[in-house]
């Protein structure tokens, strides 16, 4: 299916390329600044924790207390534990930068030939230093210095700097191709372009940064989720800080270090660890499908988007309409229909002509015939007679809009020469009515009726449809499935959109769509409460763009539209909108499917270091000791070791992102509540279970 | 446990559910402010009293305006209980001669009965005269009950309403409850109590010459007016200290079972009454389904704890199954099944003493409050507590299937969830921050009847019970002392409207909420799927939080009492 | 907020009347016609005495009462005010003993009275409710099997057969609520009575 060959700019980095890996491990260290960590609370709550239980250390060690071999490796997780989680985001930013840097390489220094003066003139100037308004000339072989628009000439373009895509495009004034960007470069003719990016925000830079993760704002979920993470930290602040005065009512004494432990191992450190590198990834993923988000914002509310609008032409058909059928009258075989049509198109060089030639040769096996050996005259489509044909000696063939047809056959003196005359037949009302019987039902099914006249005589009608992109239904399917309705736009009317429509499968559709029709349908599903995906090109779809609350413009679009969406999509694609949609949702998924990981993992924790924590003075709380670890010491260790290493170990699903199934909502939800809610309740037991056995093994403690 | 224990458990639950559908709908109407069967009688006093306080019933408030009149109600209402009870030597209705209340005392009860807590840190029968029994308390009975329902009512509408400023009005919402719904409840229950035994005059204690010719006091008193009331309004405040294990509290089987209908009929009723507001009776049934699959789980283990019983006992050659502190007529079943039922709601009356219980079955109770009073909950504050949580749990699962998360269409965002912790976060603050200091402190120890885990569970259930506004207490526990007094009306307090501010700010913000459509990508809130996930949330961040101190307490103490140890 | 002051302080003065004084004191007027004796206290008179309440229990120390669990309730120490002592079946100051199951003073006291049972009656095992104290230390109820388990005792003290004050036992023999609610009971006060009918002394 088309929609899902995406091509691939750079190819993905394997999670441990070396290049990126040996990075992040430094900047797992620089990030450890405790100004950098203030934006991950949780992470940095474990952080302060982590030197404060040092300097205890340091002060213990002085004074030469006993088991500071044991608190001294608890101290050592509790900064590896940091450590993981900076080096998760390290990870996450390193493959982003990967892709800057390739795009960085595209933003030499070119120097601009910036027009002065009476507008003949011009003078170079580096790149960096125009402005908005600035109108340069850029010529075959130049690199078009930054963003803008056409103004003057016709030029083929190769974006494959930020397409990716070798072939070169063409890019004129006025109309809908008239947007360049800085960074490609002209391959041919020479063009005026007026600048209209001012220098750092172009859209390569825009880009550069996306990727790099530099911008990143925090997401409206992910600040909730933060809030939730943050709460559940200051819960297990009570949780834990009340322990010590608790034991001492018992009679035993708590060491700091080991409610540290306990605290770190159950405030949501899995979670807070890689949210920032499950949001980066997302970046990451829709800039791998060539899409481009202005804000984390648009990816989010992709998610949510409830309602799709999609242009009927090249997003649910391909872009030409097509024969499909021949009808003859009543007397009149298929194949004599089919080959009159056929002859009368072979000089027809529109999509409809030749998919006439096509379905002639594939249904009726009948071969393209050479018109000049023929000496045939072909008589080409005018608007007026909106009838083709062609001349073959004495006879003639016509083609074209049914009442056209009948016309013609009905006062053949006005429109045709005298070798008509000779053939003149009588064309009965009875064979109007038939005719007329047979376009109806094919433009009721959203076809368009092409009738075929030979020598005179009426011999049938050539269906032409719109053809559905192959697999697009089941698209559809999918999207009812995830919740999402579809509307179709087209300007149609009314009769034949409906007929498309219900052979697509889309939920609704809006004909004869004006672009203020657009604009309304938007603002009426947003009344609704609904989230409103599109995609659009033209400076007429830009108001429309700026309404949607996911707008992706197409990259062969305008200016307008590319500064009016919030994505543009470098192929020009629009049936990604789709994929887009998935992106936000695993986006999302990712972090709840996490957050019920950290959250279900608490339990087994607790198993694990209550009864070891109260053992000196409650003995009997043995009994609470379910997972048999060897002892309260290395129950601790195993613990808060597993809390790290878990980390570490989600790095690569925090990456990828949780898989995305369009199965509903509530199967959904049982899948990833059994994965992720009840694995996370079993895979701590068994995991610190195991380190507890080579803990003891190798004789940590 | 035996077969009839688990009959009268099964026969409780079915009769409740049965009384769910009647009453949730009966509320809708009445807070919808549409005609019910009571309305000829009661609408011109309804009108009367709107006429006199100069209110408004067509003027809906804002959120804000709402929180601030239910505020100032409360306030005057506290004024007036801790007012009639300093007084009350000088005032009518006293035939028994009590004297006043001290300042610390009136305080914690004042605080407590218009928190909807009815903690009691005195014995009625000892302490409160004739008047303050009636005016003071049974009226706080009602309108702290009353209080609460119209709360959770205002956050409901925030969910049913689209696009709105206002959530109802106070006045109207707190009137027409207790007019339409408590009245009429209470006069017939008070009715069937005063038949089943429950004394209800005013005239003075009997002195009563025993068989053996021994002098006995019996305290007397307008008491099945009272005991209707506590039961209905989640308060649970008895009239005689031992609370309804009294047997004049509650003299038979019928009575015991009808006050435990009463206890959890309006919070359980209430799930419905917001199904039925937000259009969708199923949302109710959910949680009433989440609810009650706690619930009955802590029924279960409690009836099992006291029926595997006190292993000391098993060691004197005695049938284990724990029947100290428990009354022979309602035996271990009815005991157990009331105290987890009074736990779960916010009503806190007992008819068997918690601080007997085996270590197992005294933690059931204590678990019930921790989770906040959700399963049923308190009259009102039981279901905005539980709509908090779902908010939380929403939240989680909601991002899981890819979405921003939605309740009833309505989008959970930064700000709901960050007023819902702060909602859910004072509770373990005060249930665990108070009696970490007061385990420190020679006064806060002195205070506890026992020695060993036990001593340290009746802090953690005193600080508990008034933080959760339930009331019932291990009363073998001093609480009648300055600090306890003091702490014990701050937690209270906080307990109360420190969870309703956060709540209401949710209200407000809901209510101006579009409402988005429900579609496949929505996950349904109504199914199983749902209602084992919200109460895998509240196990997990509701219950979780207290397994430390949980295992210093009831389970140490069991582990030590398995070994026969005593302390 | 001062718009809201009106109301609150009318609502709360009108909810006090409402269902403060005209609730409480209508259930009274209605409780007194429709249940007087009820209403009353459920009052046992008997010559023109008050002997009690039939739902309250009472305090039995005589080997020829059926004797009732043991209470916790106390009342003021008559010779010193300001303190307690403890005084069974106290009916104004209704209190369990609220021991904990670890209480060392509960066990101690439980395996006090466990030996003053098996010395009247080593025949049968002992009943746990005779030994564990109620929770309103008001109990008027004991279960059958503790009723049976001093029909020994009583039948002696009484000159009684021990099958005729059996018999009494299983008269007094209170079943369950419709066959399911509450368990099967004695209300000992009654058996007592109507022990001195049979017997008198």
């Amino acid at each position: 299916m088309q929609s899902t060959q995406v091509r691939k700019r750079v190819p993905v980095s394997a999670l441990l390329d070396p290049k990126i890996v040996w990075p992040a491990i430094v900047s797992a260290f620089v990030k450890l600044d405790p100004r950098l960590m203030i934006r991950n609370p949780v992470m940095f709550v474990v952080e302060v924790v982590a030197a404060l239980t040092t300097v205890v250390f340091v002060r213990e060690l002085v004074s030469g207390s006993p088991g500071l071999g044991f608190t001294f490796q608890i101290i050592l997780w509790l900064w590896t534990t940091v450590l993981f989680a900076n080096f998760a985001e390290a990870i996450a930013e390193g493959r982003g930068k990967a892709q800057a840097d390739s795009l960085r390489r595209q933003r030499t220094q070119t120097q601009a030939k910036l027009m002065t003066g009476s507008g003949r003139d011009y003078r170079s100037v580096p790149s960096t230093s125009l402005k908005v308004g600035d109108i340069v000339l850029v010529a075959a072989g130049d690199t078009i210095p930054s963003d803008g628009e056409v103004i003057e000439g016709i030029a083929s373009v190769n974006e494959a700097a930020i397409t990716g895509e070798s072939a070169p495009v063409i890019r004129e004034s006025g109309g809908d191709r008239s947007a360049v960007t800085g960074g490609t470069q002209v391959l041919s003719d020479s063009i005026r372009v007026r600048i209209t990016a001012a220098p750092g925000s172009t859209f390569l830079d825009r880009m550069i940064h996306l990727v790099e993760g530099a911008e990143r704002q925090k997401t409206p979920n992910e600040i909730a989720l933060n809030i939730l993470l943050a709460g559940m930290t200051i819960i297990f602040v009570f949780a834990t800080a009340t322990i010590p005065s608790f034991a001492n009512y018992a009679g035993g004494t708590i060491s700091v270090v080991v409610v540290v432990a306990l605290f770190v191992t159950l405030i949501p450190t899995t979670i807070g660890a890689l949210l920032s590198a499950i949001g980066i990834a997302g970046m990451d993923r829709l800039v791998r499908f060539n899409v481009l988000a202005m804000s984390g914002r648009a990816v989010e509310a992709s998610g949510d988007v409830d309602t799709l609008l999609l242009d009927k032409t090249g997003t649910i058909t391909l872009g030409n309409r097509q024969a499909t059928e021949f009808k003859p009258l009543r007397g009149v075989s298929e194949q004599e229909l089919a080959d009159a049509a056929q002859l009368a198109s072979l000089a027809d060089e529109t999509p409809e002509g030749r998919s006439i030639v096509v379905l002639a040769k594939e249904k009726y096996g009948i071969r393209g015939r050479d018109l000049n050996e023929l000496d045939a005259h072909f008589i080409p489509f005018t608007a007026q007679s909106r009838m083709s044909g062609v001349e073959v000696g004495g006879s003639w063939v016509r083609k074209g809009a049914v009442d056209a047809v009948l016309g013609l056959l009905k006062a053949p003196a006005a429109s045709s020469q005298a070798t008509a005359l000779a053939l003149q037949p009588a064309v009965s009302a009875e064979t109007v009515r038939e005719t007329n019987a047979i376009a109806e039902a094919i433009a009721k099914s959203g076809g368009t009726p092409l009738a075929v006249a030979k020598d005179g005589r009426l011999l049938g009608i050539v269906q032409l449809k719109d053809v559905i992109k192959g697999g697009i239904r089941e698209r559809f399917v999918e999207l009812r499935r995830m919740g999402i309705r579809t509307i179709m736009i087209t300007g149609d009317n009314p009769m034949t959109a409906a007929a498309i429509a219900a052979e697509a499968g889309v939920d609704d559709f809006l004909a004869q769509a004006t672009p203020e029709d657009k604009l309304r349908l938007i603002r009426d599903e947003q009344a609704k409460g609904r989230l409103v995906a599109m995609c659009g090109d033209g400076t007429n779809d830009a108001p429309a763009l700026a309404q949607a609350d996911v707008g992706v413009a197409m990259n062969t679009g305008t200016q307008a539209a590319r500064e009016a969406g919030n994505m543009v999509d470098l192929d020009s694609n629009p049936t990604k909108l789709i994929e887009i949609v998935e992106i936000g949702k695993q986006l999302l998924m990712t972090r709840g499917s996490l957050t019920t990981f950290s959250i279900a993992n608490d339990v087994a924790k607790y198993f694990a270091i209550i009864p070891a924590m109260f053992l000196a003075f409650y003995p009997q709380l043995a009994a609470l000791n379910i997972m048999n670890l060897a002892s309260p010491q290395s129950a601790i260790l195993s613990a808060i070791i597993f809390n790290a290493l878990i980390i570490v170990a989600l790095i690569p699903l925090a990456l990828k992102g949780v898989a995305y199934r369009p199965i509903g909502a509530a199967p959904l939800l049982r899948r990833n509540l059994l994965i992720y809610g009840v694995g996370g309740l079993v895979v701590p037991f068994i995991g610190i279970k195991a380190i507890d056995l080579a803990v003891t093994a190798i004789g940590l403690v | 446990m035996t077969a009839n224990g688990w009959l009268q458990i099964i026969v409780y639950f079915v009769v409740l559910t049965a009384l769910v559908l009647p009453l949730g709908r009966f509320m809708a109407r009445v807070f919808e402010g549409e005609r019910t069967l009571l309305s000829p009688v009661l609408r011109p006093v309804e009108i009367g009293l709107y006429r006199l306080a100069g209110v408004d019933a067509t003027r809906e408030q804002h959120c804000i305006s709402y929180t601030i009149a239910m505020l100032v109600f409360n306030a005057a209402g506290f004024a007036l209980v801790y007012a009639l009870q300093r007084f009350q030597a000088v005032l009518p209705l006293n035939p028994a001669g009590m004297s006043a209340v001290a300042p610390d005392l009136a305080f914690n009860t004042a605080v407590s009965f218009t928190s909807n807590t009815n903690w009691q840190n005195y014995g009625g029968e000892s302490t409160m005269s004739y008047l303050t029994q009636m005016a003071a308390l049974t009226t706080q009975n009602f309108v702290s009950a009353a209080t609460g329902i119209a709360l959770v009512i205002a956050l409901v509408r925030a969910f049913a309403r689209t696009s709105a400023k206002t959530v109802g009005n106070f006045w109207v919402d707190l009137t027409r409850c207790t007019l339409y719904v408590l009245l009429p409840l209470a006069v017939l229950g008070a009715l069937v109590l005063v038949w089943q035994g429950v004394p209800q005059n005013i005239g003075p204690y009997v002195d009563a010459t025993t068989l053996e010719g021994a002098k006995q006091t019996l305290s007397q008193g307008p008491a099945a007016s009272q005991i209707a009331i506590k039961q209905l309004g989640t308060n649970g405040g008895g009239f005689w200290s031992a609370n309804s294990s009294v047997p004049y509290e509650n003299p038979t089987p019928l009575s015991n079972f009808l006050q435990m209908l009463s206890i959890l009929l309006i919070p359980a009723a209430l799930t419905l009454t917001f199904g039925r507001m937000v259009r969708d009776e199923r949302q109710g049934w959910a949680l009433y389904a989440a609810m009650s699959a706690i619930f009955l789980a802590g029924v279960a283990l409690c009836y099992w704890a006291e029926s595997y019983g006190n292993t000391n006992f098993a060691a004197l050659g005695l049938d284990p199954a724990n029947m100290e502190g428990k009354e022979v007529r309602f035996g271990i079943a009815n005991s157990s099944l009331w105290a987890v039922a009074t736990t779960a709601a916010s009503n806190g009356s007992v008819n068997a003493m918690h601080d007997s219980f085996t270590p197992l079955g005294g933690m059931i109770p204590i678990i019930m409050m921790q989770l906040g009073e959700i399963i049923y909950g308190g009259v009102g504050s039981g279901l905005y507590g539980m709509l908090l949580m779902v908010i939380v749990a929403v939240f989680v699962a909601g991002l899981m299937v890819g979405r921003t998360p939605e309740y009833l269409g309505k989008k959970i965002e930064a700000k709901e969830v960050k007023m819902a912790l702060l909602a859910i976060l004072v509770l373990p603050l005060f249930m665990l921050g108070f009696p970490a200091v007061a385990v420190l402190l020679p006064f806060g120890l002195s205070s506890m009847q026992d020695a060993g885990p036990h001593g340290f569970s009746e802090v953690l259930y005193l600080y508990t019970s008034q933080t959760a506004n339930n009331g019932s207490a291990f009363a073998g526990f001093t609480g009648n002392t300055l600090w306890y007094n003091t702490t014990g009306g701050i937690a209270m307090l906080f307990g109360r409207y420190f969870v309703i501010i956060p709540m209401m700010a949710v209200a407000g913000s809901l209510v101006a909420k579009k409402t988005v459509p429900a579609s496949a990508g929505t996950f349904p809130t109504h199914g199983g799927l749902f209602v084992g996930l919200l109460v895998g949330v509240i196990l997990i961040i509701g219950g979780l939080t207290f397994f430390p101190a949980l295992a210093l307490g009831p389970v140490a103490e069991h582990f030590a009492m398995l070994t026969k140890s005593t302390f | 907020m001062l718009r809201e002051l009106r109301p609150a302080l009318v609502l709360i003065v009108m909810f006090t009347i409402i269902t403060g004084l005209i609730y409480p004191l209508a259930i009274t007027g209605i409780a007194q016609i429709a249940f007087p004796h009820q209403a009353n206290g459920s009052l046992l008179v008997k010559d023109g005495h008050v002997i009690g309440s039939s739902l309250i229990g009472q305090t039995f120390t005589d080997g020829g009462y059926f004797q009732g669990r043991p209470s916790a309730t106390s009342g003021p120490d008559p010779t010193d005010p300001t303190k307690t002592i403890d005084a069974p079946y106290n009916a104004a100051n209704s209190a369990g003993s609220n021991l904990g199951p670890t209480s060392k003073v509960l066990i101690e006291r439980i395996k006090g009275e466990v030996d003053k049972r098996k010395a009247e009656n080593a025949n049968a095992p002992v009943p746990t409710d005779l030994v564990t104290a109620s929770g309103s230390g008001l109990d008027p109820d004991i279960s059958p099997d503790a009723a049976l388990f001093q029909v020994a005792r009583v039948a002696k003290a009484r000159n009684l057969s021990e099958d005729r004050v059996r018999r009494l036992v299983g008269e007094h023999v209170q079943g369950r609520f419709l066959g399911i609610l509450g368990e099967p009971r004695v209300n000992v006060l009654a058996l007592n009575m109507a022990l001195d009918r049979l017997a008198p002394r």
